[in-house]
């Protein structure tokens, strides 16, 4: 469906200088939860009030439910996932030596099913999906953002900020001139977060839902009058991977909430 | 099933007034609002939330296109004894869901 | 936002979204997502409610942001000065839109076992509005509340 919104520009966004040469200063860095006014902090911050944890308690139930065909269910190998999951969002992307690339949280539970609950993956974007990836990146809320150092992730991280950088679409635009160059800075009322993607997946106000990253990515791209990569694409893990090192040390927030 | 989100004290003193959390997973189509095809989808809305305490209604609300997505509503009951509350929402399509909780009054 | 006009008060004002002038970038929503045709006036959806009763400013607290993020889901808190016992209480509250497609927003019915007349919902707002909260209370008078919100775009919408 084409419901893109109608961009146009004025010279400000070539004309300026970045902020800081090459992104956000460290003492800078904070999450999109500080651009929100006080009423959607607090939707965020209450679990009683979060449209978002609708999707996690799916993800709970979906977590202890066994597939048919006689395989574990998640628990059935994890255990609680308080205590195995912690942890786990704040340090993915993460390299999967059995296919030799790297993968982000979906891919994970993705692979798990196919590997060793030996059913189809969920759909991108699917209800099931998005409650399971939540309610597994829910419990490192808190924790510090922390990419591996894992060497072989380097190649695809370096293009993730190549990508970022660069221009692309009809408009010319890149992630970075908005969100590493006028970060704090507004388009139209909107104000320009920093980009971290500190709370996938969430719950976002614009789509009445849950969401990944990927579909913000895509938004994001569509902005740019820019044409999305297909779901699931190495792009977008690439992106995902320099986003997370962007973001370190903040902490996780899944599920987060954004107008 | 929706999947429905109930939050209240467990335990209350007789003569407290307590807060009652709900939040439901819905559309809340409009009707007023065009699909990919560009004919408007079908109105698919939540039409009525009812709150009775073992049996008697304490609360209810009739809920229009207006209010958003995933309907979250709060309300304030006094507790007077120990029971059930039945929570129903209602709505398009033969919606019609009930999910219960209990209270403790000391 | 709050404020205090009665519902005969309701003006069409028709306020500017905030920070027009200093935008670098101009959002359209599409013509697909304009608010259809009204249903009904708000006038005549109050009168619904209300009848013929007089409508006097008081008693009802609204409150809303003043500047809405997402007019999908605007958080609305609603409550009443009442003592909520069985000769004194809230009946009825009633929210009225006036740019929305339809006027009505929700409709809420206590009694004296509420304790406390005192209600939070989430609305949607179709563009930068005054909202009107009504209540009708057991002796059948009715009181009200508005308050204006401003609904901003997004900047970067669904593709």
């Amino acid at each position: 469906m084409i419901r893109s919104a109608v961009l146009v520009l004025a010279g400000l966004i070539l004309a300026a200088e970045p902020a800081f040469p090459g992104g956000i200063a460290p003492s800078d860095k904070r999450s999109g939860l500080a651009e929100m006014g006080p009423e959607l902090q607090a939707m965020q911050r209450d679990d009683t009030a979060h449209p978002g944890m609708l999707w996690v308690q799916d993800g709970a139930d979906l977590w202890a439910r066994a597939p048919t065909g006689g395989a574990p269910a998640c628990s059935g190998c994890h255990g609680e996932a308080r205590a195995s999951m912690r942890g786990v969002a704040a340090r993915y992307p993460a390299w999967d030596a059995r296919n030799g690339r790297p993968i982000d949280l979906q891919d994970r539970i993705n692979l798990c099913r196919r590997t060793h609950q030996h059913v189809e993956p969920l759909a991108y974007e699917s209800a099931d999906l998005l409650g399971l990836t939540a309610f597994v990146a829910t419990q490192s809320r808190g924790m510090p953002i922390a990419p591996p150092e894992d060497p072989r992730l380097a190649p695809a991280r370096r293009e993730g900020r190549a990508l970022f950088e660069a221009r692309m679409g009809q408009l010319g635009l890149s992630c970075a001139i908005c969100h590493d160059d006028h970060w704090g800075r507004h388009l139209g009322a909107a104000a320009i977060p920093q980009g971290h993607p500190t709370g996938y997946p969430l719950y976002r106000l614009e789509w009445q839902g849950m969401g990944s990253l990927q579909r913000r990515l895509r938004n994001c791209m569509s902005g740019m009058r820019a044409e999305p990569y297909p779901f699931g694409a190495p792009d977008y893990i690439a992106l995902e991977l320099y986003l997370a090192e962007r973001a370190a040390p903040l902490p996780v927030e899944t599920p987060a909430l954004r107008p | 099933m929706a999947r429905a989100l109930i939050n209240l004290p467990k335990t209350a003193k007789a003569g407290d007034v307590i807060e009652i959390k709900t939040l439901i997973s819905h559309p809340m189509e409009t009707g007023f609002r065009p699909g990919p095809d560009g004919r408007i989808l079908p109105r698919n809305i939540i039409t009525e939330f009812l709150c009775r305490f073992e049996g008697e209604e304490i609360f209810r609300a009739e809920l229009f296109p207006a209010a958003s997505a995933n309907p979250y509503l709060t309300f304030t009951t006094t507790a007077t004894r120990s029971g059930t509350f039945q929570f129903t929402w209602r709505g398009d399509g033969g919606f019609d869901q009930t999910e219960t909780a209990t209270v403790t009054v000391a | 936002m709050k404020s205090d006009h009665g519902a005969g008060a309701i003006s069409r004002r028709h306020l500017l979204a905030g920070a027009a002038g200093s935008a670098v970038l101009v959002t359209l929503r599409p013509a697909g997502a304009a608010p259809a045709n009204r249903t009904e006036t708000t006038e005549s959806a109050i009168r619904r409610f209300a009848g013929d009763a007089e409508i006097r400013s008081g008693r009802v607290s609204l409150d809303l942001p003043p500047l809405v993020e997402n007019g999908n889901t605007v958080p609305l808190t609603v409550s009443v000065e009442s003592p909520m016992t069985e000769a004194d209480h809230v009946r009825r509250i009633g929210v009225f839109n006036e740019k929305n497609p339809q006027p009505n927003v929700v409709t809420l019915h206590l009694g004296p076992r509420a304790g406390r007349a005192h209600v939070a919902t989430r609305i949607r707002l179709a563009d930068t509005q005054r909202i009107t909260a009504i209540a009708e209370m057991s002796d059948g008078t009715y009181w009200s509340a508005s308050a204006d919100a401003i609904v901003t775009l997004a900047a970067c919408l669904e593709g």
